[in-house]
């Protein structure tokens, strides 16, 4: 076993700017579906201020590791630590509460709500923090105009950016972005997250999961590459080369990563 | 005249069935809870009010002070501890559940309080009177007031869904109960608290029923759930309004059947029953429709 190497000096932070302790810190995470192991052994910290972006194929174990940190799985062994605090076994909406926010995959709206109900909902648990349903009308103007609609009656991208804010509602102190990109127009995609350094600039930390590589390397300060449930790439998107993100991505041989990878725990 | 009369009669009967289903209709629209045990434990209502007014010697309406949060509490414990339980593990054990509750509860009240029916005495000459209409429409005054409680508790009920804080939730965790935890929304308490709304109409419904009829240990079941299903059903599930238009649809069978043939009563209202489950089994006012 060389778990214990993943610690405080865990492989890939080498050059990251150091903001003080990790708001989010997940350690040897090994999450079970059934049989299946879909995360095997991962490791991560989340320092304030970072967009921090897990990519991988479809399968990958991103959505696991997201929900994982969520409260929405139960992990087998490993654990989860926000702001210095045990949330291993916290219940989603205990985390949501203090502060860790889902923006889940699909969007999730409640269908028979409108949309500012949506936002009330997500209002509904807030911490206090610069985020009200007032100021998420100022940033989309659409959204005010068009509150007493149903959700179903929205595009994607609008559905999506209402998920957003009904996370953003809740004052978020980590934003969870589960596949912003699914099902969207690339048009849309760009769109949405051309909203993400608005939103980091009200002082949240974002970690996301993007199918869509390049999106992720336009927008993260930091990627995190995972494979069948394993770490194949931790990096800063300046620190590699296309090459090495494609090695990753495909698990090809003889792999490229800026950081090993860990194989030395396989029997 | 007679059909007039007829109609006339089953419209207001109408309310008392709506006010026998919504408790049904919400607990199953929002936690996908069928609740078995239902028409007992409205009966349970009744026979508390019964044992209220008779210890303390109030007036009947005060006792809808004491019975209906009694009842609301004991929806949220029941809801928050046993029907939670069997909703963790299957929709099928929750079924089964409710059905022991139901078994439970009917042959409790027949140990304790034996077969024989009691009614609850208004002592209101207000209530136990009625008044003519024409000259062969005889209309009481009971069923028009419990009709009218009917429209007030749904009303009640639509307004606090759509405007307060806990029935947006109510909706949202019924929506996606996954993502209403995301938004820090405890979805078990959440439950509770519609399990409690539930239940405190299925108290109305069962010391209405105590005034307007009689009680009996075995009232619950194939009387007030039964009609109460019927209701329901042809309404349209989980719609507030299609449980007002069912009770009352039912209600009109009931008393067009009774005017062909008093004996006919009862079947003709599930014939009516059993014609939309095959012709329309979304209900008259299907929830997808209106949104």
């Amino acid at each position: 076993m060389t778990g214990p190497g993943n610690g405080a000096t865990g492989p890939g932070n080498g050059d990251r700017p150091d903001n003080g302790p990790p708001l989010l810190e997940v350690c040897d995470l090994v999450v079970h579906h059934g049989q299946l192991r879909a995360l095997d052994g991962i490791s991560l910290r989340v320092f304030p201020g970072e967009v921090y972006a897990i990519i991988g194929a479809n399968g990958a174990g991103k959505s696991t590791l997201l929900r994982t940190v969520a409260g929405l799985h139960r992990p087998t062994a490993g654990s989860v630590r926000f702001d210095g605090q045990e949330v291993t076994r916290l219940r989603p909406e205990l985390r949501a509460r203090q502060g860790v926010v889902m923006v889940p995959e699909g969007r999730r709206l409640f269908g028979s709500l409108s949309v500012e109900e949506n936002l009330l909902v997500g209002d509904s648990y807030a911490r206090p923090g610069p985020w009200t349903i007032e100021r998420v009308y100022e940033m989309f103007g659409w959204m005010r105009e068009r509150r007493n609609q149903l959700t179903a009656q929205l595009s994607g991208g609008e559905q999506q950016t209402v998920a957003i804010g009904r996370a953003l509602v809740a004052n978020p102190r980590v934003l969870l972005l589960d596949e912003l990109s699914l099902g969207l127009a690339p048009v849309v995609v760009q769109r949405i997250y051309g909203m993400l350094p608005q939103i980091l600039a009200t002082g949240l930390t974002v970690l996301l999961v993007e199918q869509d590589v390049s999106q992720a390397l336009r927008v993260a300060s930091h990627i995190h590459c995972l494979l069948e449930g394993r770490t194949t790439l931790e990096s800063r998107p300046a620190d590699v080369t296309a090459d090495q993100v494609e090695a990753a991505y495909f698990g090809l041989a003889g792999t490229a990563s800026a950081s090993p990878p860990g194989e030395g725990g396989e029997p | 005249m007679g059909w007039v009369n007829a109609i006339i009669q089953g419209v207001l009967t109408g309310g008392l069935y709506a006010l026998f289903a919504c408790g049904l209709s919400l607990m199953f629209g929002v936690m996908k809870v069928v609740n078995l045990a239902h028409g007992d434990l409205a009966v349970v209502a009744g026979y508390v009010a019964i044992g209220v007014i008779t210890v303390t010697h109030i007036p009947v309406l005060w006792s809808f002070l004491i019975v209906v949060p009694l009842m609301a509490l004991l929806g949220y414990v029941l809801q928050r501890t046993i029907i939670q339980g069997a909703l963790d593990r299957s929709v099928l054990i929750t079924l089964l559940v409710t059905f022991g509750l139901s078994v439970v509860i009917e042959n409790g009240l027949l140990q304790f309080f034996s077969a024989n029916s009691r009614a609850i005495g208004t002592g209101l000459s207000l209530v136990s009177g009625s008044f003519t209409l024409g000259s062969q429409i005889q209309i009481g005054y009971l069923l028009v007031v419990i009709f009218a409680v009917a429209v007030v508790v749904l009303l009640g009920l639509q307004y606090f869904l759509s405007r307060s804080r806990y029935g947006r939730l109510i909706r949202a965790v019924a929506d996606d109960r996954e993502a209403a935890q995301l938004a820090g929304a405890d979805y078990r308490h959440v439950f509770g608290i519609a399990a409690a709304l539930a239940f405190g109409t299925v108290a109305l419904a069962g010391i209405a029923y105590g005034m307007y009829s009689q009680l009996s240990p075995t009232t619950g079941t194939d009387t007030i759930l039964l009609f109460a299903f019927a209701a329901v059903v042809i309404g349209g599930l989980g719609s507030l309004w299609g449980t007002l238009l069912g009770g009352v649809v039912l209600g009109v069978a009931q008393q067009i059947g009774a005017q062909i043939n008093i004996s006919d009563e009862v079947l003709a209202g599930y014939i009516v029953f059993l014609a939309v489950l095959v012709l329309r089994p979304q209900g008259l006012i299907s929830r997808r429709a209106q949104s």
